[in-house]
C-alpha cells in the first residue's frame, strides 16, 4: 500500500482506493478507455482480477459475490458497449438491493458529447437503475468519489453505484489523499428505529393471539437472522419468508412455514390471511407476495420495519411503521418484550392443520425424473447447508419450495427483475467468496444459454461449482402459463429441436459432464458431483416436460385462492 | 389535489434530470418544476408543483428524499407560504381599444417591458391563480405569445 501525499496517476489512485476498501476481486473486461488501468493492473498482485467473457456476466458475478459474502462486488468495464452491457446486471442489483460498485471507462473528457468512438452516456442511462452514480471530471475528485461510491453501495438499503472514469482522468496525475471519513449531506439513512414505535410493537406482539412474521432480504442484509430466531422462538411466532428472505430463519425449524405468495406454501398464505398481527421485517409487499392487494391480510394489524422509508405504505397501508435497520429493530423489540404473552398453541395447531390439508408433494416414479425430486435430493444430501444459486423460472420456484435453506446468504436468485442468464455468472461470483460449503446452481435450459460463455470463467479458474441443469427442453414457466391461461398455445417455448447437446458443449468448455434421466441415475450423479472438487462439474437432469409448479396463485387472485393441480382450485374463506 | 413541494438540492449537473426522471419513471404527475441557485452557490432550490392523493404525495416526498442529491424536501401546501409565478405575455397592438388594454394593465399591476408599433410585452408577477386570471382577461385582446416561469415558493418566516 502506498501512502497519502504521493503523486500518482488516476489508474494508480484507482487501485490504491480499492485496496483501502479491502477489495479482493474485480470482475472485469479490458478495452480502449481502460488501457491505462490495465497497464497498472499488470503489476497489481494483491487484488485479483477475474477475466469474464461478457460484461453482463461480470455484474452478475459481482452480485453473486456480494450476496454470498455481504461484501460489495466490484466490476470494471470499458466505455460504450462495455458499459451498456452492464445495464441488466445493474438493474438486477438495484431491484434486489445488492451492493455492487461498477467502474466504467469513458472517452476522454474533451470528447464527451461528441458521439466519439465507443461513447455512451452511461451515467444518463443508469440513473434510474442505480442508487447513485458519478462522472469523475477531475483526477483530484477520484479518491473521494470512490470512497463515496462504496459508502453509498453498502450503507442503508444496499444497491448498485456506478462510477464513470474518462480516459484522461485515469492518465492525469495528482497528489493522492485518502479521505478517512465520508459525509454525504443528502444521504443519512435512519438506522435506529423510533424508540416509542419499537416499544409499542413489542407490546402488540406479546398480546397477539395469531401473530405471523413475514420476513425478507432486509433481515439477511442486516445480518439479523439470530435476532429473528430468538424473537420467533421466544414468542412462538411462525415465520414465512419471501424468496430473498429464505434462509433468514432455518427451513428445518418447526416454526418455519417456507415461502409465501404466488408459489408459496398453502399454509403460509392461509396464515397471512388469517393472522391478527403481521410483523413485516425487511420486506416490501411485492406483487408476487401479496396477490390481489385488497384481500391481503385484511384481518391483521400490520407492523412494518424497513430501512427504506419509500417501502412504507407503498403497496400496503400499515398500522405501525418502524423505519430503521432490521437488526436494530429485532434486537430492540426483544429487549422491550413484556414478561407475559398470549398462548399461541391454538394458532400453531390451526397452521399445522392447513399444512396437513395441503402439504408440498409431488408424485414420483422410477422411470421418469422430476425437478422436485432432484432439488429434494440435493437438499437432503447437503443438509440444507449449501449455497444455492438459481436462474429464473420453474426450477427457481421449486428450489424455493423444496430446498430447505438453513442459513442466511445461502439462496442467490434474481427476485425483483427475474433475469434469465443470472444463475451461472452469479454462481461463479459466489464461488470466489465461499470456500467452506458447496456452491450449487440450478438452472433451466433456457437461461443456461443466456450467459453460457461464462463456463470458460468457471473452467479457467477451476471453481468447484456444481452446475445442475434442469432440462425439460421447454421454457417451462411460460409453458405453464400457456397451458393454464392461453389455450395451450405453446408459442415459441418448445426448445426440443433447437437446444444443443449440453454434454458436448460443457465438455468442450472443459467441464466434467454427467447426465441423469431417472431418480436412481440422479442420486448417483448428485453424489458424484458433490464429491468432485477439482473444478466445475455439470449434470444434465433430463426431466419431464409437462410438470407444473403448484400450488399457484393465478395472477390477480387473492393468495387464499390457490391452484393445486390443473383442475383443482382450493379456496379458503 | 395540487401540492407545492420545495426541495433543496446539490447544485450539480444532472440533479434536475435525476428529479425529473424519478417522476416519469414512477408515473408521478409533474405540473411545473423550476430551479435556481440559493444564497449558497452549492445549493439550488427546486419548486415542484404536482397532483395526487395523500398516498401518492407521501410517496413523492419519500422518493425525493431518497435521491442522494436532495438535501431537504418540504411540502409547503398546508404550511403558511408565499408562492409566485412570473408571466411574460406579448399582445398584438392595433385593432383593440388602447384604453381597455391599459386599464387591464393597471388592474393587474402589470409592467410594460417592451413596446413596439405592432406589439406590447408585459410582465406580471403573482400567485399561479392570478396568472391564470390575467391570461383569461387579456385573451380577448389578442395574445401572441406567453412564457411562464413555473411556481417558486417559500415558507413564511416566523414572527
Amino acid at each position: 500500500m502506498r501512502t497519502s501525499g504521493q503523486t500518482m496517476n488516476g489508474s494508480e489512485i484507482f487501485f490504491e482506493c480499492l485496496r483501502r476498501e479491502k477489495v479482493e476481486y474485480i470482475f472485469g473486461y479490458p478495452g480502449g478507455a481502460l488501457l491505462k488501468v490495465y497497464e497498472t493492473l499488470y503489476d497489481v498482485k494483491d487484488i485479483k482480477h477475474i477475466l469474464v467473457r461478457h460484461e453482463q456476466g461480470a455484474t452478475h458475478m459481482a452480485e453473486g459475490y456480494a450476496r454470498a459474502t455481504g461484501k460489495p462486488g466490484v466490476v470494471l468495464v470499458t466505455s460504450g458497449p462495455g458499459a451498456t452491457n452492464t445495464v441488466t446486471g445493474i438493474s438486477n442489483a438495484y431491484m434486489d438491493s445488492s451492493p455492487i460498485v461498477v467502474f466504467t471507462g469513458q472517452v476522454p473528457s474533451n470528447l464527451i458529447g461528441n458521439d466519439a468512438f465507443q461513447e455512451a452516456d452511461i451515467v444518463g442511462i443508469t440513473r434510474p437503475i442505480t442508487k447513485h452514480n458519478f462522472l469523475v471530471k477531475d483526477v483530484k475528485d477520484l479518491a473521494i468519489t470512490i470512497r463515496k461510491a462504496f459508502y453509498l453501495a453498502t450503507q442503508g438499503r444496499p444497491g448498485p453505484v456506478l462510477v464513470d472514469l474518462p480516459k484522461d482522468v485515469l492518465n492525469a496525475e495528482c497528489v493522492f489523499s485518502w479521505p478517512e471519513t465520508v459525509d454525504i449531506r443528502g444521504f443519512k439513512p435512519t438506522v435506529r428505529g423510533h424508540d416509542n414505535q419499537i416499544k409499542k410493537a413489542a407490546n402488540i406482539i406479546a398480546k397477539a393471539k395469531q401473530p405471523l412474521l413475514y420476513v425478507g432480504g432486509g433481515v439477511i442484509a442486516s445480518e439479523a437472522s439470530e435476532a429473528l430466531r430468538k424473537l420467533a422462538v421466544d414468542q412462538e411466532i411462525p415465520v414465512t419468508m419471501t424468496l430473498q428472505g429464505l434462509g433468514a430463519f432455518p427451513g428445518n425449524h418447526p416454526l418455519s412455514m417456507g415461502m409465501l405468495g404466488m408459489h408459496g406454501t398453502f399454509w403460509a398464505n392461509q396464515a397471512v390471511n388469517n393472522c391478527d398481527l403481521l410483523i413485516t421485517v425487511g420486506a416490501r409487499f411485492d406483487d408476487r407476495v401479496t396477490g390481489k392487494i385488497d384481500t391481503f391480510a385484511t384481518h391483521a394489524y400490520k407492523i412494518h420495519n424497513d430501512i427504506d422509508p419509500t417501502n412504507i405504505d407503498k403497496n400496503v397501508k400499515v398500522d405501525l411503521p418502524v423505519v430503521g435497520d432490521s437488526l436494530h429493530f429485532l434486537e430492540s423489540v426483544l429487549k422491550e418484550l413484556p414478561k407475559s404473552r398470549e398462548n399461541r398453541k391454538p394458532w400453531l395447531e390451526q397452521i399445522a392443520k392447513w399444512q396437513e390439508q395441503c402439504p408440498l408433494t409431488y408424485a414420483n416414479d422410477e422411470k421418469t425424473l422430476k425437478t422436485e425430486f432432484v432439488i429434494d435430493e440435493v437438499s437432503r444430501k447437503t443438509g440444507g447447508n449449501a449455497v444455492v444459486v438459481t436462474d429464473v423460472g420453474q426450477h427457481q420456484m421449486w428450489t424455493a419450495q423444496y430446498y430447505k435453506f438453513n442459513n442466511p446468504r445461502s439462496i442467490i436468485t434474481s427476485g425483483g427483475l427475474g433475469t434469465m442468464g443470472y444463475g451461472l455468472p452469479a454462481t461463479i461470483g459466489a464461488a470466489f467468496g465461499i470456500h467452506d460449503r458447496p456452491v450449487i446452481l440450478f438452472c433451466g435450459d433456457g437461461g443456461f444459454m443466456m450467459n453460457i460463455q461464462e463456463l470458460v470463467t468457471a473452467a479457467y479458474y477451476k471453481l468447484p461449482v456444481k452446475i445442475f441443469l434442469i432440462n425439460n427442453n421447454f421454457l417451462g414457466m411460460v409453458r405453464q402459463w400457456q397451458e393454464l391461461f392461453h389455450q395451450e398455445k405453446y408459442s415459441f417455448t418448445d426448445l426440443q429441436n433447437s437446444n444443443p447437446d449440453f454434454l458436448r458443449v460443457t465438455e468442450a468448455f472443459g467441464l466434467k459432464a454427467l447426465s441423469a434421466s431417472n431418480p436412481s441415475e440422479a442420486k448417483h450423479a448428485i453424489e458424484e458431483a458433490l464429491a468432485y472438487n477439482e473444478g466445475p462439474v455439470f449434470v444434465e437432469f433430463r426431466v419431464i416436460k409437462k410438470d407444473m409448479v403448484f400450488p399457484m396463485v393465478p395472477a390477480g387472485a387473492s393468495i387464499s385462492e390457490m391452484l393445486f393441480d390443473r383442475l383443482n382450485p382450493k379456496t379458503m374463506v | 389535489m395540487k401540492h407545492i413541494i420545495s426541495v433543496l438540492v446539490e447544485n450539480k449537473f444532472g440533479t434536475l434530470n435525476r428529479v425529473a426522471s424519478m417522476f416519469s419513471a414512477r408515473g408521478f404527475n409533474l405540473e411545473s418544476i423550476s430551479i435556481g441557485e440559493t444564497e449558497d452557490n452549492e445549493i439550488s432550490r427546486m419548486t415542484i408543483v404536482t397532483r395526487g392523493d395523500d398516498r401518492i404525495i407521501s410517496q413523492i416526498l419519500k422518493q425525493l428524499n431518497r435521491l442522494v442529491d436532495t438535501l431537504k424536501v418540504v411540502d409547503v401546501t398546508h404550511k403558511p407560504h408565499v408562492s409566485r409565478e412570473l408571466l411574460l405575455m406579448t399582445l398584438k397592438l392595433g385593432k383593440q381599444s388602447q384604453q381597455e388594454l391599459f386599464e387591464l394593465i393597471n388592474v393587474f399591476k402589470a409592467k410594460v417591458v417592451d413596446i413596439k408599433q405592432k406589439s406590447i410585452t408585459i410582465e406580471v408577477v403573482g400567485s399561479p391563480d392570478k396568472i391564470n386570471t390575467t391570461i383569461d382577461m387579456f385573451r380577448p385582446l389578442g395574445i401572441r405569445e406567453i412564457a411562464r416561469s413555473g411556481t417558486v415558493a417559500m415558507t413564511r418566516g416566523e414572527s
